[in-house]
């Protein structure tokens, strides 16, 4: 489970209003929610405080059952084992290959465990994970060598290989073509089926998202201004939230 | 009057941001190291990457550091006729502070402006974020390896390097005064000491750890994509060539 209460993070200029301005959220465990809104509405930094990765300036940080922000490092560091994260961009290693990159997560389980590294088992693990993102074949290339939709689901990969009960993916289709698009989200749908973990995706393309969450975020100026529903977001009392959903030029945003 | 105040108290609580963030992150890189806390297969690769590929530019600065060291006596010893000086005054020049300052200069033109760029560019794509979502600290897994490597490899390379520039110098004391090879050596071997030697040893050593940890902390410190990459490789060379200047000065006279 993921509750955040009262969360607040300053802006790196200080002269600029809070980026998040006390948000309130509870994730069920084995729940999807989907997390949108503008550029810069700070949905990346949100995901950044729920792994651990950015301190907020006040608040209450809690995931699976750890208070983040008043944890042991140590604590910390097995929560963190337990999450895994899509970055915007993939943050896949230059310097190692995608199956060096994808066996890392079940490395650092392991030492993390103070258990020995079964070389066969993550050989096995890596390669059923590379079968399933349909990869396999280039398992010894450099993440340089790939595609960006192909750099993308060596990222979603590594996320998922050590089967982490939360799973937080941000922006998995960015900058990837409707094809593309649409098999990135059939990879979480059918790893989603496959674990059941607790899912918080950030994407600003609802289209993608409405067959995947079935509640939805919406954050904007600072603040959570949608929860419920992504059908019902059209509808919503929320100017902000109705042009955001349909899309319109016209409107506050 | 106040804007130039505000101008130079921002000037100054900038530069102690830089050389405190650098003192914590030497502080906490010596301390991991000592404690043997950090990934050994990152520094053999790092090794590898910063020492054995480094070792044909620099033995190309020694051979001609050794060359200038002659062509620059040259002019003293021919008028003196002080030929018996050449080889003596040649190495022990190399050894105690042209040695570690031209192949540290050199070093830190290759070395750590690579090591500033590689790991701004992992800041910027989010790499450093990745490993620490993996729960892995960035700075036993990233830092401590790599500056034990930089001083293990410019601690390899200025023994290389000062061989070289022996030879450069013999080679061109016998092509421009004539000098030869015996003799060039029978005055430093009369001369020259294991402590000369050690000096530079030394020196080098502490300008590699000087440019480790301002290309690690420029490199972490990057903000605002592809333009910080580049703005912290600059700083980082210029804040190294400073660095090594000035510890230069202070082990020139401790070291006498």
């Amino acid at each position: 489970m993921v509750v955040l209460s009262e969360v607040r993070k300053l802006h790196l200029d200080p002269t600029k209003p809070w980026v998040l301005d006390g948000i309130s959220l509870r994730i069920k465990e084995g729940e999807t929610c989907g997390l949108c809104g503008p550029g810069a509405s700070g949905k990346s930094l949100l995901l950044k405080i729920i792994c651990g990765l950015v301190f907020p300036e006040s608040g209450h940080v809690e995931v699976r059952g750890t208070d983040l922000l008043r944890a042991s490092a140590a604590a910390r560091r097995k929560v963190q084992s337990e999450m895994g994260y899509l970055f915007q961009n993939n943050a896949l290693f230059d310097s190692a290959t995608v199956f060096e990159n994808i066996a890392f997560p079940l490395r650092q389980r392991a030492r993390l465990a103070r258990t020995n590294v079964d070389e066969h088992e993550i050989r096995e693990r890596v390669e059923e994970t590379l079968r399933g993102v349909e990869l396999l074949p280039h398992a010894q290339k450099m993440p340089s060598q790939l595609s960006g939709g192909q750099r993308k689901r060596v990222a979603l990969a590594r996320a998922v290989v050590a089967r982490p009960p939360l799973l937080l993916y941000d922006e998995p289709s960015a900058g990837l073509d409707p094809v593309t698009t649409a098999r990135i989200y059939d990879l979480l749908a059918r790893e989603k089926a496959h674990t059941g973990a607790t899912t918080l995706i950030v994407s600003s393309d609802l289209a993608a998202l409405r067959a995947f969450a079935p509640r939805v975020l919406m954050l904007y100026d600072g603040k959570l201004c949608y929860d419920g529903p992504q059908e019902d977001m059209e509808q919503s009392d929320n100017a902000v939230v109705r042009q955001f959903a349909r899309g319109d030029i016209e409107g506050p945003l | 009057m106040s804007r130039v105040l505000a101008s130079i108290g921002s000037a100054v609580l900038a530069l102690c941001r830089e050389i405190g963030g650098m003192v914590l992150l030497l502080g906490y890189t010596v301390a991991l190291a000592l404690l043997g806390r950090f990934d050994r297969r990152e520094f053999v690769r790092s090794l590898y990457k910063m020492g054995v590929v480094s070792v044909p530019i620099v033995a190309m600065t020694a051979l001609f550091t050794g060359g200038t060291m002659v062509i620059q006596s040259g002019i003293f010893v021919q008028r003196y006729q002080a030929y018996g000086l050449l080889g003596w005054g040649t190495v022990y020049a190399v050894l105690r502070e042209v040695g570690p300052i031209l192949i540290g200069l050199m070093f830190s033109g290759r070395v750590g402006a690579n090591n500033a760029a590689d790991l701004g560019t992992m800041v910027v794509t989010d790499q450093v974020d990745g490993l620490r979502a993996l729960s892995i600290q960035p700075i036993p897994f990233l830092i401590v390896p790599r500056v034990l490597a930089m001083v293990a490899a410019m601690f390899c390379l200025l023994i290389l390097g000062d061989a070289v520039a022996i030879v450069g110098g013999m080679a061109f004391g016998k092509l421009l005064l004539g000098v030869d090879f015996a003799s060039f050596w029978a005055s430093c071997a009369d001369a020259i000491k294991l402590w000369d030697l050690t000096v530079g040893l030394i020196k080098g050593c502490v300008f590699a750890l000087l440019i480790a940890i301002t290309s690690a902390h420029y490199g972490l410190q990057v903000q605002g994509g592809a333009v910080g990459v580049g703005r912290a490789v600059n700083d980082a060379v210029v804040a190294a060539a400073l660095l090594i200047m000035i510890s230069d000065d202070l082990l020139t006279m401790v070291l006498r």
